[in-house]
């Protein structure tokens, strides 16, 4: 009990002076995540709002795809994207493997199925309410779509948080294409994971605060953010 | 070619809408004449709003549904409108986005003021639209269908779900938008709105129409069969009859 509490103790201590080690293990989590999220959106919510519309052989299947995907473990994410990427993989030549970008990469690929699925459900749902007004006022099934995702911007906003939760969260991936090379790849997970089997809980458990602390804010600010624009703050649509 | 067809802003030749075993318009044909306010009438599952949403040809159908200036635009106005979780001003103006993506901004933000004026919304333009009232909502619903002028405005029972008051409102609207030659085709339950505003009168009944007459025909005459009954509100009770 003595060494949990100094251990915490500790984390407190790492968290207020702002220990640069965590400074910048933090700022290259939330950078990678963020990226991996950025990248994630632009390609998954054009998907998903096209697949809530698209009708094309073989749809039922590629949707069934797509919910398995939501549960992809991110360390085969991890070795897939290694095997990409190493030397003798198809994109070795790029020479990226064991740096940021690679990291960006496998968190893309690990919440792009997320992003894709949410998205398409919150636009079908969204259409069955609308779709034939919008549709009779001019707009082509993807149009309708796409304005069905401004139309369900905090259901949109909440999906990114989901996203971002699973992507900064996540260890299995960044640790096997980033390395966790001190200064270079580390990020808060493989910092934990590392710190802890080595024995140094303090700054272990003070990246676990700032992990859910992050993601705490980061929700804080959606309810904020929902609250000021008139949105119902229980209400995620 | 007939005048009537000659001169019509859409034709439905032998025109009919299933939605899986269920035939909810038989064999229709009829003309839309430009300048006319149409009211169509009938008992619940008579098919007004399948004519409706034929007629807008958002639904599928067999026969022959013409459009003899297809450039021309067609806007609807549903009983229970639905509005973007954007302000009153930006569901105006996507409705005219949509209409004609070619349109100049300023023209498309002028266009929006206007039509919020006339329906008497101006005041509330940056309100969100989900937050007005039912009435304000169907109001703001004529103010979207009226800003991209259209060639004709349907309305599917535009005053089904609203107390009297904004019953009045629509209505008001209705006939100025009639007064100025707009052409209207407006399904309804209400008999007293239809003679108020309608200049022509079709009895919806099974999916065909029973009657198709001037409204002062429609209303004047002892109208015989079916109508008779749904004129007398007698119709629902022997609607498996």
């Amino acid at each position: 009990m003595g060494a949990l509490s100094e251990s915490f103790a500790t984390a407190f201590r790492l968290i207020v002076h702002g220990d640069p080690t965590l400074v910048r293990t933090v700022a290259l989590s939330l950078a990678v995540s963020g990226s991996a999220c950025l990248c994630a959106a632009a390609f998954g919510l054009a998907s998903g709002a096209w697949l809530a519309v698209a009708r094309f052989p073989g749809q039922r299947g590629a949707l069934l795809a797509l919910d398995t995907l939501l549960a992809l473990p991110s360390v085969v994410v991890g070795l897939l994207v290694y095997l990409l990427l190493s030397r003798s993989g198809p994109l070795g030549a790029l020479g990226i493997l064991f740096t940021p970008t690679a990291m960006v990469i496998a968190q893309t690929i690990l919440v792009l199925p997320i992003v894709t699925a949410l998205s398409r459900q919150v636009v079908a749902d969204a259409l069955r309410d609308g779709g034939d007004q919008l549709r009779s006022m001019g707009a082509g099934p993807f149009t309708a779509a796409l304005l069905m995702l401004l139309h369900e911007r905090w259901a949109v906003a909440t999906v990114m948080l989901i996203a971002f939760g699973r992507a900064i969260a996540e260890v299995g991936a960044v640790m096997i294409v980033g390395g966790n090379i001190d200064g270079v790849t580390r990020v808060m997970t493989t910092t934990i994971a590392l710190e802890t089997s080595k024995g140094d809980l303090p700054l272990a458990l003070a990246l676990g605060f700032l992990l859910l602390l992050v993601v705490a804010l980061l929700n804080l600010a959606t309810v904020l953010f929902r609250r000021g624009a008139g949105a119902p703050a229980g209400d995620l649509r | 070619m007939s005048a009537a067809t000659a001169s019509a802003l859409i034709s439905l030749r032998d025109a009919s809408v299933a939605f899986g075993a269920v035939r909810a318009v038989r064999n229709v044909t009829m003309h839309v004449a430009a300048g006319e306010f149409i009211a169509i009438v009938g008992a619940n599952g008579s098919g007004k709003t399948s004519l409706l949403r034929l007629l807008h040809g958002v639904v599928a159908h067999t026969g022959s549904r013409d459009v003899p200036r297809p450039s021309a635009v067609q806007a609807m106005v549903f009983q229970r409108p639905f509005m973007l979780r954007l302000s009153v001003w930006n569901n105006v103006r996507v409705a005219l986005w949509l209409a004609d993506r070619t349109m100049p901004r300023a023209l498309r933000d002028g266009r929006a003021d206007e039509a919020l004026r006339r329906v008497g919304l101006g005041d509330l333009r940056d309100r969100p639209a989900r937050s007005l009232s039912g009435g304000e909502q169907q109001r703001l619903a004529l103010a979207r269908g009226w800003a991209v002028r259209p060639g004709i405005l349907f309305l599917d029972e535009p005053t089904a779900s609203l107390d009297p008051s904004a019953k009045n409102h629509v209505e008001a609207l209705l006939a100025d938008f009639a007064a100025d030659r707009m052409t209207l085709v407006m399904s309804t339950h209400n008999l007293g709105q239809a003679r108020r505003l309608a200049s022509r009168v079709i009895f919806m009944d099974q999916g065909r129409i029973g009657i198709d007459l001037p409204t002062a025909e429609f209303f004047a005459a002892d109208t015989p069969g079916r109508a008779g009954l749904f004129l007398k509100g007698e119709l629902s009770w022997l609607l498996d009859g």
